[in-house]
């Protein structure tokens, strides 16, 4: 345990700053927001991102196309992602399609994703947390069948790998979204900046991945992502708290900054230590992750639970401290509000996270 | 790892092992063992040579610690000492003079000083600044008289680090000096102070006539306040982010080994409180890493301010799950503890003793400014009493 390094390394800060550059310049709040109203394109922010830098690639060996990297690195990225609430899916293509490709086996879709010509999301609700999963869809003769509500990224995907209920038990297939007997359908999401669709399978032609390893590769991909996701977490959070610090020293209200207020400054005190927790829960669980150590699913667990309300907590102070201006479309806040709160749910809820804990650390639930 | 650093470790090796190998652990007598380990200069490896270390940095003492306990050698009291190594070690070796460093440090190391802290008093308390405890320069002596409370520990102290005001006619933070003081002296006067648990860890202290050589004075007059704020900044790093993991161990393990004191609704309230031991544990873990070298900044009052919410939480909890039990206490007897043994007593004793975690060190209430202030950057308080000399403010 005392072996975690739970800080950053020069070239992990290198990473953050290219990152945040490119979030700075191309994913400006005014070009965001506008996700909202209609459907905005930042596949140009993707592709810089995924081929330029070669980040979509991150998690995979270097022999596959990857650049080889770990979780600890994803993690970074996924930090910058939530400071910049930016549009681009590689929470649900670099991340979660991704891992559960490569605990296949499966290398050619996979070379793709690596490679950032294309972009996967794995079919499976945004909200469903790690641990088994009971698919919705069926193979048949004629190919795929069913639904699947709440997918992230999937009507923006080339590719959706799908777990699938065959006739020995779970299978993942891999399916072109543009195949015939698709339908993707955008639904309203509460963050329009991850943007969530539900899909349907009628008789569609699929091919099949998985090698045997269907149930590990999709808890596989589950745990990275909520390993990851804490990351994401503590960059929305540091986001708002420093947003809010900056407000709250300028604002002058009663001849003073509002931000001398003890009724304000503590809460910021203490809103500042939760940050710095997160902080710490989620460097460990990506450091975990990325050491292959036992523990993974108790630290995945620890820093879900945690990062997630803290997550939601800063944005709301965020926005309560920021009075009416808060309440506005124009101010930033609100794309914060609603990727934490869409965060809070996706991955499983920190009570979910809690009750695996709970199993995970031996406290049993019944008398 | 650089080669710099290589090399430091085999130096700290090789004086680890030519220690051992001239001091078996098995056949020296503990304090000759520590005045040893002293003068090799692996007390403190970050100290300066010739004052405990080596001038290396503070992450390597994990080595040699964990090398002479492997070995079995004898270790420095910590915790029957914790002001000595917590705060005023530390203060001596960024304020005192090659005299004052030479002359202090290594009976603190050796346990021949137990030191006490004066700081607070009855009317000083979060207003430390404010403290009335004068010293009046008589030849090369300082002559003290005032009273200093919540004294933990005077009864068995040797030594005590005190903060005392030399000048009344400038304001409050400008007229303070800080000094080592002998507890020994004839004007000090330590009686018990019992507590909330029973027992009495903590004393008042008057102090009539004190005399106080100026080469105890550590800092320059006046410099006082400048030096225990360094003080309290390691005060507020020795107490522990272990300690919510082992209280919570504690409920956990009755939990499991008690079956029919389980409630489903309680149980998310206990994990709720272990990610919070473990996200305060790997935060405290995380600021160690970022300072494994230098002085503990305000940082570490965010760590007790964790510390306290979480020790009383927890131990609030543990009093509702064991119901029935949790009526009953372990111990009214007014004992004069010198340690603080959260572990060792009953749920109740938590239960009472975690409020002082959030008053003694500076309270909750002052930590969060000292964040807000010196961390976040956010305005200061409104002072009034900042520019009016000391003796002129209201009391």
């Amino acid at each position: 345990m005392s072996t975690a390094n739970l800080l950053y390394t020069d070239t992990e800060d290198a990473l953050r700053d290219t990152v945040r550059r490119l979030f700075a310049d191309r994913c400006k709040f005014r070009a965001v927001v506008t996700h909202y109203d209609a459907e905005a394109d930042f596949t140009g922010v993707w592709k810089t991102l995924a081929v330029e830098l070669g980040l979509a690639g991150l998690l995979v060996p270097e022999s596959l196309g990857g650049a080889g990297a770990s979780t600890r690195e994803a993690a970074v990225v996924m930090e910058e992602i939530g400071r910049a609430v930016a549009p681009v899916p590689f929470l649900s293509s670099a991340v979660l399609a991704t891992v559960a490709l490569l605990k296949t086996g499966e290398t050619q879709a996979l070379r793709s994703l690596a490679g950032g010509s294309t972009t996967g999301a794995l079919t499976i609700p945004l909200s469903k947390p790690p641990g088994a999963y009971a698919a919705t869809v069926r193979v048949g003769a004629s190919g795929l069948t069913g639904r699947v509500s709440s997918v992230a990224d999937a009507n923006t995907a080339d590719v959706l790998v799908v777990p699938v209920v065959g006739p020995d038990g779970l299978e993942l297939h891999t399916v072109a979204r543009a195949a015939a007997g698709m339908k993707v359908t955008p639904a309203l999401s509460l963050d329009m900046t991850r943007p969530i669709a539900d899909v349907e399978f009628s008789a569609v032609a699929s091919t099949r991945v998985d090698n045997g390893a269907a149930e590990d590769a999709v808890a596989e991909a589950l745990l990275c992502g909520a390993v990851l996701l804490a990351s994401e977490q503590v960059g929305v959070a540091q986001w708002c708290l420093e947003t809010t610090l900056g407000y709250v020293k300028r604002r002058k209200q009663f001849g003073r900054a509002v931000g001398s207020f003890q009724a304000l400054k503590h809460r910021l005190a203490d809103l500042w230590l939760e940050v710095s927790s997160a902080g710490a829960t989620a460097r460990y669980a990506a450091d975990t992750y990325a050491r292959g150590d036992a523990e993974t699913p108790i630290a995945a667990a620890v820093a879900q639970a945690y990062c997630s309300d803290v997550a939601v907590h800063a944005a709301e102070e965020c926005i309560q401290q920021h009075g009416g201006i808060g309440m506005t479309w124009e101010y930033p806040a609100h794309l914060y509000l609603k990727r934490a709160k869409s965060d809070q749910l996706a991955l499983g809820t920190a009570y979910h996270h809690r009750a695996r804990l709970a199993e995970l650390i031996d406290l049993p639930t019944s008398p | 790892m650089t080669f710099d650093e290589h090399a430091i470790g085999r130096d700290l090796d090789t004086r680890v092992r030519r220690l051992l190998a001239t001091h078996d652990p098995a056949h020296t007598e503990p304090h000759k063992f520590l005045e040893a380990r002293f003068d090799t200069g692996l007390a403190w490896v970050q100290f300066p040579e010739g004052h405990g270390g080596l001038g290396v940095p503070q992450s390597f003492q994990e080595q040699v610690n964990a090398a002479l306990t492997a070995a079995g050698a004898p270790e420095p009291a910590v915790a029957k000492n914790g002001i000595g190594f917590g705060m005023a070690a530390p203060t001596i070796a960024a304020f005192g003079t090659e005299e004052q460093k030479r002359k202090f440090l290594r009976p603190l190391y050796i346990g021949e000083h137990i030191y006490c802290q004066l700081f607070s008093e009855p009317g000083a308390g979060s207003d430390l600044a404010s403290l009335a405890t004068r010293a009046v320069r008589d030849g090369d002596d300082w002559i003290v008289n005032g009273q200093k409370v919540w004294t933990s520990g005077a009864q068995n102290a040797q030594m005590a680090i005190l903060v005392a005001r030399t000048d009344p006619n400038v304001p409050k933070h400008a007229g303070l000096t800080y000094f080592l003081c002998d507890m020994t002296d004839p004007g000090v006067e330590v009686r018990p102070l019992r507590q909330i648990t029973g027992e009495a860890e903590f004393n008042e202290v008057f102090l009539t006539d004190v005399r106080v050589p100026d080469a105890n004075r550590l800092g320059a007059e006046g410099q006082g306040w400048h030096v225990a704020l360094t003080t309290l900044n390691n005060e507020r790093v020795a107490i522990g982010s272990g300690v919510p993991s082992a209280m919570i161990d504690k409920v956990v393990a009755a939990w499991r080994a008690q079956p029919e004191l389980r409630n489903p609704a309680m149980l998310d309230e206990l994990v709720r409180l272990w990610v919070e031991s473990e996200a305060t544990r790997l935060t405290g873990e995380r600021l160690r890493q970022q300072f494994a070298s230098g002085q503990p900044g305000p940082e570490g009052a965010a760590m007790k301010l964790a510390l306290a919410r979480l020790t009383q939480a927890i131990s609030g909890l543990e009093m509702q799950l064991h119901g029935e039990g949790g009526l009953r206490y372990d111990d009214w007897t007014l004992r004069r503890p010198e340690i603080v043994d959260f572990i060792g007593r009953g749920p109740g004793y938590r239960y009472l003793r975690a409020k002082g975690n959030s008053i003694e060190g500076g309270t909750s209430e002052i930590l969060r400014n000292v964040i807000a202030e010196r961390v976040l950057g956010l305005p200061p308080e409104h002072r009034v009493d900042k520019d009016i000399a000391w003796k002129d403010l209201p009391r």
